[in-house]
């Protein structure tokens, strides 16, 4: 647990880069009051927090090449940012450096309806890009639940995912170009509006590279058309394993829903009274499946998976006449968050992904650590994609709360790995997950990690520190895992 | 040794690396040998994967952990590109990225260190993606001797940087792949091919047309006047495509030997002297007006050009079109006018690449100058 650190005196390389912003910068674009700097101390993982030195916010391409050149020359460290919505501190400001907003470059570029593509600034929100394509009868498809603030860049920054990732892919698979520059300042373009670029897809190295490698400009987007109808089903369980088999069968028969969500027994009742959904709140586990496209073919395939998901035990199936029905079905599992924050003084969402085959197991295993750690833990997860969202219910205020739900979690993210899946689906590692790196990767990868930054960021300023851990910090960690299971020191800064 | 043992592959291969790092030695390494014309001439010893490794297809077979319901498979990368197919076959699921295997006996790792994809790119749903869209991870052998495990066999997966997806295309320039998991898909429940007859001009404007609209379009080919469009999907969603888009259906017969040889690059079209140019446009960009007789796939934009064109005439206004162009298939590569296989790159992402050559491939051994001369 990193907590609020003091205000430390800027260091003569700060001071010098300050003054050499100030004389580029007004006063409105760089922010050095404490009151205009706080709101910028965290992002969406608010255990980490860290008032920033200052805060950049520039208006357009050239300034923020400005100000990178000027960090750059006095070894100034760098932290890009979006809306700072993001789930794993990779937007937590630096000791010793500033935060670069890109949040004013918000403007659109283009939309081209025949080559399906918008091409926007980094601080466009997610949501708007799909407002702006709507009448061309075209949206962009990932829909992060974060999607009404989130921005574009931090999508592409973390790789975002959402609901409809199974049918529609990752941010990955829907970014064609990316416009970026380089710590020292220089233009360089990723991908391309060809559907392919020459050379190394390095654009596939940018796109969840957590501000790392490069800051980004300008994004051109995939769209896609928009589909005549959306039903969703909606079909509860005994047991969670059932569920599980459920949408393992619905894959075997060929099926790709447009999203395949679980939820639990605890999170039916974490969210029901908040959402009034109409959850099964006697079922085990519900799942939400959705089909979308023409009428004749949602019709279809609405036939098809009743057919499946009776089979595989549900006990009750019910198909949403209506796109206010529809919505009501999603409002629960999108509502999870808002529910989860009401019920405890705060929560802690996790994002380990496995095999699906192995839901069942992972679900008990968790059941058996609400208990290790005295903890309550609802689950909501991508069922489709096998990427878990258990939301650990903890309180924020007394420290033995927080220490067992960091605890709790390293535990969830430790049996994401032994299950054949990784620590991250879709929140990034930031300064969330470095420890549980150590757990994915072996010292080999974890140096070939650092000679990508260093390919990209020779200089090692841009937001250093985030997504991948230093190796001694990796052998020391597995060596105190050696000695017992706790961690000691664990107030230890983590870097 | 009977059956074959990942880790065993591995190390002989480590070993052989790592004395060809040792002396300087040049490596051309090689998987089924299928796809040698492509990129720039091969040179050094050749390596041949399989051969390290003395397994059977079967006993590659054995070693493919693969679950229909979990979408991913996962093989080792000398295992014949046919057996994967078959195995995915049988259980009513494919590539979606329709590797083209040009010839008899590729295997899945050269399939992916060339990145190609067939006629389904660029389709509508969920079945758009190039090869890179579909690798999930990867393991290699770097010329440092280090086996390496990025990504993972899980459909998300954003921990550590993607470089198993910047293995797919990269022609074996930064070390051997040996291992791939892949995400795959279901064979649509129905698949029909419509052909009509049109130039040039009015094949994009329709293939555009279709793009922006909610069809179950799967691939797309001008050539010659005929515009073939493949449809696939539920059945309802195809005969409802059908009855709107209209035009004369091919019987599946003769359709899907069809599409097979446009993947394949067996078609007449492809039998020429002529060197062949790949140009990879930005879809709605029009036709390129370039001498020589074309074929056009992926909704525009990916366009094969037979040219005895000056290279640069091609690149430069390919360039200007916002695409690039490939030397796909130039007969005689021995020719010191020859032009390079692929679009030079800009100073900035050279540097980015020499410095992460540097990293795998240290003493620059490894498939030397296949991508570019400076790698």
């Amino acid at each position: 647990m990193t907590a609020s650190q003091p205000v430390i005196a800027p260091t003569a390389a700060l001071a010098t880069c300050l003054a050499a912003l100030r004389a580029r910068f007004t006063s409105s674009q760089l922010l050095v009051a404490e009151e205009d700097t706080r709101p910028y101390e965290c992002d969406g993982l608010t255990l980490h927090r860290q008032l920033p030195r200052a805060v950049l916010l520039p208006g357009n391409e050239a300034e923020v090449a400005a100000a990178l050149s000027i960090c750059a020359k006095h070894g100034v460290p760098v932290v890009p940012r979006g809306a700072g919505t993001g789930l794993s501190g990779g937007a937590t400001p630096h000791t010793e450096g500033v935060v670069l907003s890109l949040a004013r470059l918000n403007s659109f570029i283009g939309i081209d309806a025949v080559a399906c593509t918008a091409t926007v600034q980094p601080g466009v929100r997610n949501l708007s890009i799909s407002e702006a394509a709507a009448p061309y009868g075209l949206y962009y498809a990932p829909d992060p639940s974060s999607q009404v603030a989130c921005t574009i860049g931090g999508n592409v920054a973390e790789n975002s995912g959402g609901v409809h990732c199974l049918k529609y892919g990752l941010t990955l698979h829907n970014v064609l170009r990316v416009r970026a520059l380089t710590m020292e300042g220089e233009v360089v373009e990723f991908g391309g509006l060809a559907p392919d670029a020459p050379g190394l897809d390095l654009l596939a190295l940018v796109i969840g590279s957590e501000g790392m490698l490069a800051v980004i400009t300008e994004v051109t987007v995939r769209l896609v058309p928009v589909p005549q109808l959306a039903r969703c089903l909606m079909a509860s369980f005994a047991t969670v394993t059932a569920a599980g088999d459920a949408v393992a069968a619905l894959i075997a028969a060929g099926l790709i829903p447009a999203g395949l969500e679980m939820i639990d027994q605890a999170g039916i009742r974490l969210v029901e009274p908040f959402a009034h959904a109409g959850y099964d709140m006697n079922a085990a586990a519900v799942l939400l499946c959705e089909a979308d496209g023409t009428a004749t073919e949602v019709a279809e395939d609405i036939e098809r998976m009743s057919v499946v998901l009776r089979a595989a035990g549900a006990t009750r199936v019910q198909v949403s006449s209506s796109e206010q029905e529809r919505l009501r079905f999603w409002a629960g599992r999108k509502n999870a968050f808002p529910a989860a924050g009401r019920a405890a003084p705060a929560y802690y969402c996790m994002d380990g992904t496995i095999p699906r085959k192995h839901l069942g197991a992972m679900l008990t295993a968790i059941q058996g650590m609400e208990q290790e750690f005295g903890l309550s833990c609802p689950n909501v997860f991508h069922a489709g994609d096998g990427n878990l969202h258990p939301l650990i219910l903890f309180d924020d205020g007394d420290p033995d709360s927080v220490q067992r739900a960091e605890a709790f979690g390293a535990a969830i993210l430790e049996a994401s790995v032994r299950f054949g899946g990784t620590i991250t689906g879709e929140h990034g590692v930031g300064l969330e997950k470095l420890d549980a790196m150590c757990a994915q990767f072996g010292m080999a990868e974890l140096g070939v990690f650092h000679a990508v930054k260093h390919a990209f960021d020779p200089t090692g300023l841009l937001n250093p520190g985030k997504a991948v851990p230093q190796l001694h910090r990796c052998a020391e960690l597995g060596g105190m895992r050696v000695r017992a299971g706790q961690l000691p020191f664990a107030d230890l800064p983590r870097f | 040794m009977a059956g074959f043992h990942l880790q065993a592959y591995e190390s002989a291969l480590a070993e052989r690396l790592i004395a060809a790092t040792a002396n300087h030695e040049p490596l051309c390494l090689r998987g089924g040998g299928t796809k040698d014309f492509y990129g720039n001439a091969p040179r050094g010893t050749v390596l041949d994967l399989p051969a390290l490794t003395n397994a059977t297809p079967a006993e590659l077979l054995a070693a493919v952990e693969y679950e229909p319901s979990e979408l991913v498979v996962t093989a080792p990368a000398v295992l014949p590109l046919a057996v994967l197919e078959a195995l995915l076959a049988a259980q009513g699921q494919m590539l979606a990225f329709e590797p083209p295997r040009f010839a008899v006996g590729g295997t899945v790792g050269g399939c992916v260190a060339a990145g190609l994809a067939g006629p389904r790119r660029r389709s509508a749903g969920p079945m758009h993606g190039g090869l890179r869209d579909f690798v999930l991870g990867a393991r290699l052998v770097d010329g440092r001797g280090r086996a390496l495990a990025f990504g993972g066999r899980v459909m998300k997966n954003v921990a550590g940087y993607d470089l198993s997806r910047v293995l797919a295309g990269s022609l074996g320039v930064l070390g051997a792949i040996t291992e791939v998991s892949l995400k795959v898909l279901p064979v649509p429940f129905e698949e029909t091919t419509l052909v009509q007859e049109c130039t040039e001009e009015e094949g994009l404007a329709l293939v555009n047309g279709w793009a922006g609209q909610p069809l179950p379009v799967s691939a797309t080919a001008w050539e010659h006047g005929k515009l073939r469009l493949r449809l696939s999907g539920a059945i309802a969603a195809v005969s409802a495509a059908v009855a709107r888009l209209g035009g004369e259906r091919l019987p599946d017969a003769v359709a899907a030997p069809w599409w097979d040889a446009l993947r394949d690059q067996q078609l007449p079209y492809f039998s020429s002297n002529a060197p062949l140019w790949r140009l990879a446009l930005p879809p709605a960009a029009p036709p390129v007006g370039l001498d020589g007789p074309q074929l056009i796939e992926w909704s525009g934009a990916q366009r094969w050009l037979k040219s005895l064109l000056p290279a640069s005439v091609v690149r430069e206004h390919v360039t200007t079109l916002g695409g690039h162009a490939t030397a796909f298939r130039v007969h005689d590569r021995s020719d010191a006018s020859t032009p390079d296989a692929f679009t030079p790159l800009a100073p900035a992402l050279l540097a980015i690449h020499r410095r992460l050559k540097a990293e795998f491939d240290p003493a620059g051994v490894l498939n030397p100058g296949r991508l570019y001369p400076e790698l």
